[in-house]
């Protein structure tokens, strides 16, 4: 009876052991599951003057505090407070100094703190990874560009496919000279720090060489003084390059405004006063483009329009009779020129797109099947 | 050396910023961002030479008496007035402020809302169904423009769906290939720049 009674009793106490065991056990669970999981990593590809922490999101925590010391054993400084966010990157660091990390998740009921992470040295690094890919498409461009220019170096003749926007340029200003009225050249309201002003620049200087030849009037309004400044010089020397030092007007190439409306109702102004047989519009463009080609189309003048910009192509395509479309703005300079060399380049432009096509419909076909390779090749160029 | 020296300066520059883009070393980037600074520097200095060329401009014409020279006195008067608010009452001040936004403001909305009847005009001309394609743009225009407003919810609720389809998947799709081909024409034109094919920027293109 009294071995029942002991046995019983070794059982309970057993049972209730195990019941004690098993509460703490699912504590230490708890308190390891809910402890805030912080990684601290050297930020990758930047100059060496931060360090990246992450940590997972956790919807019993409503902020965090992060501290930072120089020894893990050392007093824990708080550096910041963030709230709603899983990632903190500290600027705050000197380059070869180590740092140790620890944050503390704070919710409703609960205070819970990570471990000390570190220690994490912000190090500078000397290529930005992340950009290989942008790295590799412009060397392969490059490369096929150098390729075309070396063999119209050696005389050998390319085939340039024909521009109409380009190759109307010579009719419009001829067009202009018959009538017995000037050229309107509008370089965009951006200033030369954009590519657009630059191609317009270039540009610029083929269309002064034969309304120089041709004795036609130029009239070059800018927006911008530097632009101004820019043009004259791209004019008078087109214009001794010709011979034809005479023809440069200086007052024809001028500064109107900074402003966009302004300088927008000023251009219209020439146009009417003045009616340009000939209009071009080269460079960059924003909501002025449909004002300055509708006034241009209301004056009768044949108009040549070119910008990169895909919302303002529509406008200058209803109302302009030749168009050049983003790469055509960029190619015009070198079409019109019909040196070997710079259709070396048009030629080695055109194979590099091809090469990027061919890429674009494997990437296509890459997502479509699923293998995701070229997705994930490419999908690092935004960062 | 007069051309030499000007394509040594935009060879080494540019390509010192293209490798600074891939270079995230301090000494690279702070080099970057002070040759951005400079820009902005002569930038501002810029500013004397654009007022300078407006001056001399309408001074000739008004010397010259030439066709509607009128016009040109009462430019140069609002420069001068607008110049002097601006250096007696600061950019904040009462009458700088009041021309700002009394005039220059509502004539800049004036021109900005011509846009409204040269886009009815241009869209005339547009949409006329004379080829396949121009009757292919006729088509989506019509669609987009009825499913942007209430009323085409009303005639049909599938037309907002519809819209959105044009305008996320072919009107991005051609979008993107412009962009594309105008950045690959881009980067060809900034290497012909840099080597010093493409000089006709700098005046000198036939040489």
């Amino acid at each position: 009876m009294s071995r029942r009674v002991v046995m019983i009793a070794t059982m309970r106490l057993l049972t209730i052991r195990r019941i004690w065991l098993s509460f703490f056990m699912l504590l230490i669970f708890l308190v390891l599951v809910n402890q805030v999981e912080l990684k601290a990593y050297d930020t990758p590809n930047d100059d060496g003057s931060s360090i990246t922490l992450n940590w997972p999101e956790d919807t019993l925590y409503n902020n965090y505090i992060i501290f930072k010391a120089l020894d893990p054993e050392g007093e824990f400084e708080k550096i910041c407070e963030v709230t709603d966010r899983t990632s903190y990157v500290d600027t705050n660091v000197a380059g070869g100094q180590d740092y140790y990390y620890q944050i503390e998740g704070r919710g409703a009921d609960v205070v819970q703190s990570s471990g000390v992470v570190g220690p994490v040295r912000a190090v500078s690094h000397i290529f930005n990874t992340s950009r290989i890919n942008i790295a590799v498409c412009i060397i392969v461009l490059f490369t096929a560009i150098i390729y075309y220019i070396r063999r119209a170096r050696r005389g050998e003749a390319l085939y340039i496919r024909k521009i109409p926007g380009i190759t109307a340029m010579e009719e419009a200003i001829g067009r202009a000279t018959e009538m017995g009225k000037p050229v309107l050249y509008v370089p965009g309201i951006m200033d030369i720090d954009e590519p657009e002003t630059i191609a317009s620049m270039s540009i610029l200087g083929r269309v002064a060489e034969k309304t120089a030849e041709y004795g036609t009037p130029l009239y070059v309004p800018t927006s911008k003084a530097m632009v101004m400044s820019m043009a004259q010089q791209v004019v008078k020397e087109a214009a001794i390059r010709v011979g034809r030092p005479d023809w440069f007007n200086i007052d024809n190439v001028r500064y109107l405004t900074d402003d966009q409306f302004g300088y927008v109702s000023a251009v219209d102004g020439i146009m009417v006063r003045e009616k340009p047989a000939t209009n071009f519009y080269l460079g960059k463009f924003y909501a002025e483009s449909l004002i300055l080609a509708e006034t241009g189309f209301s004056t009768g003048a044949i108009q040549i329009a070119g910008t990169a910009l895909p919302d303002q192509l529509p406008f200058f395509v209803a109302a302009c009779d030749y168009t050049l479309i983003g790469e055509e703005l960029y190619a015009a300079s070198a079409y019109l020129s019909q040196e070997p060399v710079q259709l070396g380049s048009l030629k080695g432009q055109d194979v590099g797109k091809l090469i990027f096509v061919i890429v674009v419909i494997l990437g296509v076909l890459d997502r479509i099947i699923g293998f995701d390779v070229m997705y994930n090749l490419f999908s690092t160029v935004q960062q | 050396m007069k051309q030499t020296l000007p394509l040594i300066i935009v060879f080494a520059f540019g390509f010192f910023v293209i490798i600074a883009f891939f270079v995230p070393l301090r000494a690279f980037q702070s080099a970057s961002q002070t040759f951005e600074t400079w820009y902005t520097g002569v930038l501002a200095f810029f500013v004397f030479i654009g007022i300078f060329n407006i001056v001399k401009v309408n001074v000739n014409k008004i010397q010259r008496r030439v066709s509607d020279w009128q016009y040109s006195i009462i430019l140069l008067l609002f420069l001068i007035l607008m110049m002097g608010a601006g250096f007696i009452g600061g950019s904040d001040g009462g009458l700088f402020n009041y021309l700002f936004e009394h005039m220059q403001i509502p004539l800049g909305a004036t021109m900005f809302s011509l846009l409204a009847f040269f886009v009815a005009s241009a869209a005339f001309r547009a949409f006329r169904a004379r080829t396949p394609e121009a009757t292919l743009l006729l088509i989506a225009a019509v669609i987009v423009m009825i499913g942007r407003v209430p009323i085409g919810y009303y005639i049909w609720r599938g037309f907002p769906s519809v819209v959105e389809w044009i305008m996320n998947v072919p009107n991005t799709a051609a979008k993107r290939g412009i962009l594309f081909g105008a950045d690959l024409g881009l980067i060809s034109m900034a290497l012909r720049v840099l080597l010093g094919i493409e000089r006709s920027y700098m005046g000198r293109g036939g040489e």
